[in-house]
């Protein structure tokens, strides 16, 4: 568990720092070296350099340069992982790519927590008619299958829009989407909380409901709400990569670990340019992480 | 007999629900068909709206949803424009083939999963259980479109299975044998990616109910009592486990529509899949409809033929009821 959280965080803060790690800028093409394969790091001693294969010049690498971790200078060229067709490096396009779809799972993931915390909180502490309409709502929404339902409520909605609208779009449909589970097990907690004794204590006292959920009721959901959260994050993520990759998220040329997938739709363009895979070995670090943590939260409890 | 009818009812109930919010979302849906069809220069905004209008759709709201309700108990679900034809029979064509895929791989899934969870369970603490769960927690962790290009990619290098579509090109000239056989060989890669997807959910579920059981103190009290190991094993603690298992494999009926949808479009299996994904392109709301409604069919259907097994296998719910 310990270990998975260094993971995580190290993944993390990777993807936050991708304007340093990142050799390039996610849009900078290289039109000479469509799909180049990853480049070969030679060692001269301690220092790095790397092999122009069709001239067999030799560029130095190069740390701390124009502000970014790592590079070459200009007529040679340095790609970690490869480049695509149009000859970007997949390195850079996968750290910004990560930036976009980890935000993503993460928003929608706030989103879905928040609108769970507060529906599931007066369900189950008000009861009565306020708590029936709700939890029926919320049946209805898990009647639906999930991903259908996704693919659906983004259906219903304009398909051709710009890239900052479908960010936020996304956020909007997967954590909306999501709000019963967290709602149902937040729930219980205002259940249960509600004829604790401190509760009525507190009410005796003449607390009003607002004060009474804000104070004894959220604090209690707190743990339930960090558990749905490591369940919830690399699920949006994936749900991110789907809807991209199907051509429903976040368009070209921002990069996305689900649009960077669409190129390696065409089986036969990946059996010469294996790494176009990249993006979606990048999302098993993260999945395994967070699911190690959910296990470890879920033992707990 | 109260909580079957009890169970029913809601299930209509829901079913009822779905469809009056899913009709009303695809009333209220910026731009439909036709507003699609206005981006031709070709065809005049005074065609375009008498389209709309020969369509009914200048009817009030209850009227088309009254008619469409109707259409769908019919089984045609109305008319789809992009294909010109009631979008009863296309998907259906297409359910059959979905049905194929994910009953083959739920099938075998189980069959795996069972066995795999038990063994696991009765090990927790060795190596052998330790592997296990690494194992499945690196399936459960790969993208399942990750694992249907790398598994395409595959077949296309080895050429030992056909890459894509469910059909040889030849396919009509052959025999009933020869078909069954073509067919299985382009079951074999779809079915394996779900199945290397759904087997990881399946017996982590099963290790932890069996593991539960067999902690209880009737386990111990049966050990105790010298029942051999795998009598306690199958006769004793797998049905007290079985419980969350039943209402997992309702969960597995009921997205036998849905749980191959990545799957299928990334292998060009004919399915739902496909038909969805285009249908939304095209904005041709009739067939988002009957895929979306179909699909919460089995979901429900699923979940009421667990509550169903659950009333049969569990004497409490009986008794409470």
């Amino acid at each position: 568990m310990k270990a998975a959280v260094v993971l995580l965080v190290a993944l993390h803060a990777a993807i936050l720092l991708a304007g340093v790690l990142a050799p390039y800028p996610y849009d900078e093409q290289h039109r000479d070296y469509p799909y180049a394969p990853p480049s070969h790091i030679h060692f001269a001693g301690l220092r790095p350099y790397v092999e122009d294969a069709a001239t067999g010049r030799r560029d130095a690498v190069r740390f701390f340069v124009h502000g970014r971790l790592l590079g070459v200078d200009s007529p040679g060229v340095l790609f970690l992982c490869g480049t695509d067709g149009l000859g970007r490096d997949i390195f850079s396009r996968l750290l910004y790519g990560g930036q976009v779809s980890l935000l993503t799972g993460l928003l929608a993931t706030a989103v879905s927590l928040l609108a769970g915390l507060v529906l599931g909180a007066s369900a189950g502490f008000f009861g009565g008619w306020t708590d029936r309409v709700l939890m029926r709502s919320g049946e209805l929404t898990m009647a639906v299958p999930w991903l259908y339902l996704l693919l659906a409520v983004r259906a219903f909605l304009p398909l051709h829009i710009g890239t900052g609208e479908a960010f936020l779009l996304l956020i909007a449909i997967i954590g909306g989407i999501g709000w019963v589970r967290p709602a149902r097990l937040v729930r219980g907690v205002a259940l249960s909380g509600r004829e604790q004794p401190f509760v009525l204590a507190a009410r005796g006292f003449g607390a009003s409901n607002f004060y009474l959920l804000r104070r004894h009721v959220a604090p209690q959901a707190w743990g339930v709400l960090l558990t749905q959260a490591t369940v919830l994050i690399p699920q949006y993520v994936l749900a991110e990569v789907a809807l991209s990759f199907l051509g429903l998220g976040i368009g070209e040329p921002v990069p996305s670990w689900g649009n960077m997938l669409t190129e390696a739709r065409q089986y036969y363009v990946v059996v010469q340019h294996p790494w176009l895979l990249a993006p979606g070995l990048a999302v098993i670090p993260f999945l395994l992480g967070y699911l190690r943590v959910a296990d470890g939260l879920l033992e707990r409890q | 007999m109260k909580y079957i009818g009890g169970r029913i009812l809601h299930s209509l109930f829901l079913l009822f629900g779905v469809s009056l919010l899913c009709f009303l979302l695809a009333d209220l849906a910026p731009g439909d068909y036709y507003s699609e069809l206005r981006l031709d220069p070709t065809i005049s905004a005074d065609a375009v709206a008498a389209m709309r209008a020969r369509a009914g759709l200048n009817r009030p709201f209850v009227v088309r949803y009254g008619a469409w309700a109707a259409a769908a108990l019919r089984g045609d679900f109305g008319y789809s424009l992009a294909y010109g034809a009631p979008a009863g029979p296309i998907v259906r064509e297409r359910i059959r083939a979905t049905l194929l895929l994910t009953g083959t791989a739920t099938l075998v899934a189980w069959l795996l999963a069972v066995p795999w969870g038990v063994w696991s369970a009765d090990r927790r603490g060795t190596w052998g259980d330790a592997a296990s769960r690494a194992i499945l927690a690196l399936l459960l962790a790969i993208p399942d479109l990750l694992l249907a290009i790398v598994l395409l990619v595959w077949a296309v290098e080895s050429g030992a299975l056909p890459a894509g579509g469910m059909v040889s090109r030849d396919f009509a000239a052959t025999g009933t044998a020869g078909k069954l056989l073509d067919v299985a060989r382009h079951l074999a890669l779809p079915a394996g990616v779900l199945v290397l997807g759904m087997l990881p959910v399946l017996a982590r579920h099963v290790r932890a109910s069996v593991g539960e059981a067999l902690d209880s103190e009737f386990a111990a009290s049966a050990r105790a009592n010298g029942i051999p190991h795998r009598r306690l094993l199958f006769r004793h603690v797998l049905p007290a486990a079985l419980n969350p298992l039943i209402s997992l494999f309702g969960l597995s009926l009921g997205t036998l529509l849905s749980a191959s949808l990545l799957v299928e479009v990334v292998m060009g299996w004919p399915g739902l899949g496909p038909l969805f994904l285009d249908a939304i392109m095209a904005r041709d709301f009739t067939i988002v409809l009957a895929v979306v409604m179909l699909s919460t069919l089995f979901l429900i259907a699923g979940n009421l033929a667990a509550d169903l097994l659950l009333y049969r296998a569990d004497p409490r719910i009986r008794v409470r009821s």
